[in-house]
């Protein structure tokens, strides 16, 4: 077995909050230069900057897991991750079904571009992308697993945007493959204030929105390969892959 | 006040849960974060909300809550409505936002 250090949660320049700086190019550079193995891309409520990182990340040696960040109708963030793009194109279809359209405003939230590998304006997206899907949190787990995907609720600790701020408690037909905590808390508080089972794994990732975020937080995987499959093996704790919060 | 008199004055519809409407209430809550009304509400308040979600039923149980309203003809989802009458919690709608709602409740409770 071998220990990847991955963090799965990470913004763009398409994500109204993300900093202009957090590029393609950007993102992947700065990531190797801190010694991550293994990054994911979440923007809010969109996967289209997806496919450019992943591109650059195989030219340059960094694996990169396509994602998102979804808002469910009780605004409970929740982290995806798809096996290829062939899935993540039938998420982003379900995304543009049921996200509420709001107009942008970009003076209030940020722009939302999605560029290419050169830093280039292919796209605007005009509807604000932090608004909520007209989805339940259940239903958005469903879909994610149907495609057979990752489902991870994203900061549970935190007091907004949280399954716990926004729900209380775990629903519990809810599915989840793992917890994410925020950057600055501690596991095993974590799990006693919210009384997390320990057969639940909890990560730790960046949420990074500055190119300054990369590289400090992750959490290791350990296990043969990083492919998707192993990450989720790691996840659920099956064939002697886990993971562990530095 | 009982619960069956705050529907008819307010008109409310109900959707589930009629075995409590011999609830007494003496108060609301207005919330749409479940940890906050899990923090601070009451026994015996009624909770405005827009979530439809199937927790907002076990935290109005967990509260011994009088009944639940959801606004803006916000319908609830299945489990929800399971929940509510698994636990005799009138759960309540109302076409009316909750800052309406509550203000016509707030008439009726605080004269």
């Amino acid at each position: 077995m071998k220990l990847f250090r991955t963090d799965l949660h990470i913004h763009t320049v398409l994500s109204p909050c993300g900093d202009l700086e957090m590029s393609p190019v950007n993102i992947v550079s700065t990531a190797i230069r801190h010694g991550l193995d293994i990054i994911g891309i979440t923007d809010h409520n969109s996967t289209k900057q997806c496919e450019t990182v992943w591109k650059l990340g195989q030219n340059l040696g960094l694996i990169v897991i396509p994602g998102c960040e979804i808002t469910s109708r009780e605004e409970v963030h929740c982290l995806a991750f798809f096996a290829d793009f062939d899935a993540l194109a039938v998420f982003q279809e379900f995304l543009d079904r049921h996200l509420t359209m709001i107009p942008n405003n970009t003076n209030v939230f940020g722009y939302q571009v999605v560029v290419d590998e050169n830093e280039q304006i292919l796209e605007e997206i005009e509807h604000y992308l932090g608004a909520s899907l007209d989805m339940s949190i259940e239903e958005i787990e469903q879909k994610v697993h149907d495609l057979s995907g990752i489902f991870i609720p994203a900061h549970i600790d935190r007091p907004r945007n949280s399954l716990f701020s926004q729900l209380g408690f775990i629903p519990p037909e809810l599915k989840v493959d793992a917890l994410q905590i925020s950057k600055l808390a501690d596991e095993k508080a974590i799990r006693e204030k919210y009384k997390i089972k320990p057969e639940i794994t909890l990560v730790k990732f960046s949420d990074a929105h500055y190119p300054g975020d990369l590289g400090k937080t992750f959490t290791l995987f350990e296990m043969e390969n990083p492919t998707f499959n192993e990450l989720r093996k790691a996840l659920l704790g099956e064939d002697g892959r886990r993971v562990h919060i530095p | 006040m009982k619960v069956s008199e705050l529907v008819e004055k307010l008109g409310l519809t109900v959707y589930s849960g009629q075995n409590g409407l011999d609830r007494e209430i003496n108060g609301g809550y207005v919330s749409d974060l479940l940890s906050d009304v899990m923090g601070n509400a009451s026994e015996g308040m009624v909770w405005i909300t827009l979530q439809v979600h199937q927790n907002v039923m076990a935290i109005a149980s967990l509260k011994e809550l009088g009944a639940v309203i959801l606004v803006n003809n916000l319908e609830p989802q299945e489990n929800t409505i399971q929940h509510s009458n698994n636990e005799n919690i009138p759960l309540l709608g109302t076409n009316l936002p909750a800052f309406e709602i509550a203000g016509e409740m707030y008439q009726l409770l605080k004269p």
